[in-house]
């Protein structure tokens, strides 16, 4: 039985050094153990100065998204009992500017998202005389599993657009777009539409479909963001075919 | 921090990692899309041959037999077989795909993702043989 794993961990301390560098650490190995305790474990015993963010350890806050061996993954989901026999490579999220060895930056992302308005919006709010706005479990169903999303962006780490063309809204703003337009309460698609419709909108995206294999909450970003084609592409026929019917 | 669309404000000290041209081959999921997308030049291929073949029959008879024999000839042969791989890959990946984007809904209950598949697959084995009979009428 094995009792210790390598971990190899992509250090960037940018008074130090220019680039991200590999340092190894062993740490005992645990069957109960996930990605994110050893870290833990380092941070602890072997080396104050690792930086990495985190905080529910339960797959809910979405903070501890990082690249293990190259695959976008939620630390505190992946023991290292699936990694045998290591080491195991541990690197910052893909396409975010590195602020400090594991930390990203991810303002670009926040910036994107209130883009997109995730928000319930009425043309007009009822009063709170006339009560909630109500909604059937079939209405529900409709879009419950698009509103998983943590923001733990292991989604933005896959998609190799979001690379190349960094001005992309990304898989987790439209999908959370598309919860949004899905629900029976919100009367807000057609402003969302202008805007996803757009250069930085859902025709960026060419289908690779990562975003949804490594989504630790099962979103379907891609499926989002073709059903949203699919939306986009009927709407502008209607507005072709019956202009005097589109506003 | 600038409230900017594209870019967060350059920090000289943020470390941003170029990304490769051969990005596609870091890894086989993105290597397939890449092949997924490449495949759609066998199928520009097979329409042109299509157009060509139409004029040929245009032409009339001789012309037409022509057109049959370079297309006997070994290189058009290999070129054929290759493309109709590629148009193999394509179609299948492009069915697979299918219920993404198109969600279909029976009052209330969301059809199963294979099922959309397999009526991808009926459509397309009926139309086949649709074209098989009007063919061995013909």
């Amino acid at each position: 039985m094995t009792d210790t794993i390598t971990l190899a961990i992509a250090r960037y301390r940018p008074e130090r050094e220019a680039e991200p560098t590999l340092q190894e650490y062993e740490v005992p190995f645990r069957q109960d153990w996930a990605i994110l305790d050893a870290l833990n474990y380092i941070k602890d015993q072997l080396d104050g100065t690792l930086s990495f963010r985190w905080s529910c350890r339960m797959g809910v806050c979405g903070s501890c998204g990082m690249m293990v061996n190259g695959q976008p993954t939620l630390t505190c989901a992946a023991f290292l009992s699936s990694y045998l026999p290591g080491p195991i490579r541990v690197e910052a999220l893909r396409f975010f500017p590195i602020v400090r060895d594991l930390v990203v930056d991810i303002t670009d992302f926040m910036n994107k998202l209130k883009k997109v308005k995730p928000w319930i919006i009425r043309e007009e709010e009822k009063p709170l005389s006339e009560g909630e706005y109500l909604q059937t479990p079939n209405e529900l169903d409709r879009y419950k599993h698009h509103s998983m999303c943590i923001n733990c962006l292991l989604c933005y780490a896959a998609c190799p657009v979001v690379g190349l063309e960094p001005s992309f809204i990304g898989p987790a703003a439209i999908a959370l777009a598309q919860r949004y337009n899905m629900d029976s309460r919100d009367q807000g698609a057609a402003e969302r539409l202008s805007i996803l419709s757009g250069d930085e909108g859902m025709w960026q995206c060419t289908f690779v479909g990562e975003c949804t294999e490594v989504c630790p909450k099962g979103v379907d970003p891609a499926g989002a963001i073709q059903q949203y084609k699919l939306t986009g592409a009927t709407h502008w026929l209607k507005s072709l075919l019956l202009p005097w019917a589109s506003k | 921090m600038s409230s900017q669309p594209h870019y967060t404000a350059y920090h000289p000290k943020w470390y941003r990692r170029p990304v490769s041209v051969w990005w596609w081959l870091e890894r086989w999921p993105y290597t397939k899309f890449v092949l997924r997308e490449l495949t759609s030049l066998p199928v520009g291929y097979f329409a042109l041959l299509t157009l060509w073949q139409v004029r040929a029959l245009v032409e009339g008879e001789a012309a037409y037999q022509r057109f049959l024999a370079r297309l006997e000839s070994p290189a058009f042969l290999m070129l054929n077989i290759i493309c109709f791989g590629g148009i193999m890959f394509h179609a299948l990946t492009w069915f697979h795909l299918t219920p993404k984007a198109m969600v279909v809904r029976i009052s209330g209950k969301r059809l199963p993702d294979a099922f959309i598949i397999f009526l991808n697959y009926v459509g397309w084995i009926g139309l086949s043989a649709g074209i098989v009979l009007i063919w061995m009428r013909g």
